[in-house]
C-alpha cells in the first residue's frame, strides 16, 4: 500500500497529523505494537523536523507485508554537516520550535534508535530526505 | 496508583477523559521536553507531568502510548487540544500545584519515576 501526505512548514497546529494517521493505519493491519511504536516516534521526529526546519514537504509511506518504509523529501535549507547533526545535543532550531518542546538536537539519534534502517540525505540549498525502514 | 487518588492528593481534576475506577498508571515521568519524552522506552502505564500545554504534548504522547497527562501550575488545556486527546481516548487533568511539588508528592506517595 502506498500512500503520500504533504507537510507545511512552520505548521505546528498539524505537526504530527501524518504520524497520526500512519499509526492509526498500522494498528488496523494488526502490526506488533512495539515496532508500530518505534516506527511513528521516528516518523514524528522527523515530520516535526519538517514544520521545524524545511518549507514543505512530502512523506511517502510504503506499507508492505514483512516491513514500512517512509521517505520524508522537503524543499528547505538542507543540512550542510550531517555528521554533527546526528550528534546528540547539536541543535539550529529557532526558539519558537524550543517552545513547542522540541530542538534539544534528540531528533536525529532518536529517530536512529526507533529505525532498523534509517538514512538521511541533504543538498545545502535544496533540502533533506529521510528514509525510516522498519521490519515487521 | 488511581487517577482518583492521583487527583485528590494533588488537587486536580480531570478535564477531559472518563475516569473509571479500573484506571490506573504505573510510574510517571515529568518533563517539558517532548524530545526526552519521545526517547522513553516502557511498556508500562505512564503519566505524564508537564507544564507545556499545547498540541505537540497530546501527540508526543499518542506516538509514545501515553494515555494520562497531567498539566502543572494551572496551565489550561484548549479545546483543541481535548479534540485531539479525545480522539486517542487520553485522560487531561489540571493542578494548581507546581511541576516539582506534583512529582513530590506523588512520588512520596508512591508513585515510581519510569527511571
Amino acid at each position: 500500500m502506498h500512500f503520500e501526505y504533504n507537510v507545511e512548514g512552520g505548521d505546528f497546529t498539524n505537526a504530527g497529523t501524518t504520524s497520526s494517521v500512519v499509526k492509526k493505519m498500522m494498528k488496523q493491519l494488526g502490526v506488533d505494537m512495539g515496532i508500530v511504536k518505534r516506527t511513528v516516534v521516528a516518523l514524528y521526529e522527523a515530520e516535526v523536523n519538517i514544520v521545524a526546519h524545511a518549507y514543505r514537504g512530502v512523506i511517502y509511506v510504503d506499507l508492505e507485508e514483512d516491513h514500512v518504509c517512509i521517505k520524508l523529501v522537503d524543499e528547505g535549507p538542507g543540512i550542510p554537516d550531517i555528521a554533527k547533526a546526528m550528534q546528540k545535543g547539536y541543535s539550529t532550531a529557532s526558539p519558537q520550535v524550543r517552545e513547542m518542546g522540541f530542538g534539544a538536537g534528540m531528533g536525529l539519534p532518536n529517530m536512529q534508535s526507533n529505525a532498523d534502517k534509517l538514512n538521511v540525505t541533504s543538498e545545502v540549498g535544496k533540502g533533506t530526505t529521510v528514509e525510516i525502514i522498519n521490519y515487521f | 496508583m488511581k487517577i482518583e487518588e492521583i487527583t485528590s492528593l494533588i488537587s486536580g481534576a480531570v478535564v477531559e477523559g472518563s475516569d473509571t475506577p479500573q484506571m490506573e498508571v504505573d510510574c510517571a515521568f515529568a518533563s517539558d521536553l517532548m524530545s526526552d519524552v519521545l526517547t522513553l522506552r516502557t511498556d508500562k502505564n505512564v503519566m505524564l507531568i508537564t507544564g507545556l500545554c499545547n498540541t505537540q504534548t497530546i501527540r508526543t504522547c499518542e506516538m509514545s502510548d501515553i494515555k494520562v497527562i497531567m498539566f502543572a501550575r494551572g496551565k489550561k488545556v484548549t479545546e483543541e487540544m481535548k479534540e485531539l486527546a479525545e480522539d486517542d481516548e487520553m485522560l487531561l487533568i489540571e493542578t494548581p500545584l507546581s511541576l516539582y511539588k506534583v512529582a513530590g508528592i506523588l512520588y512520596g506517595a508512591g508513585l515510581p519515576g519510569v527511571y
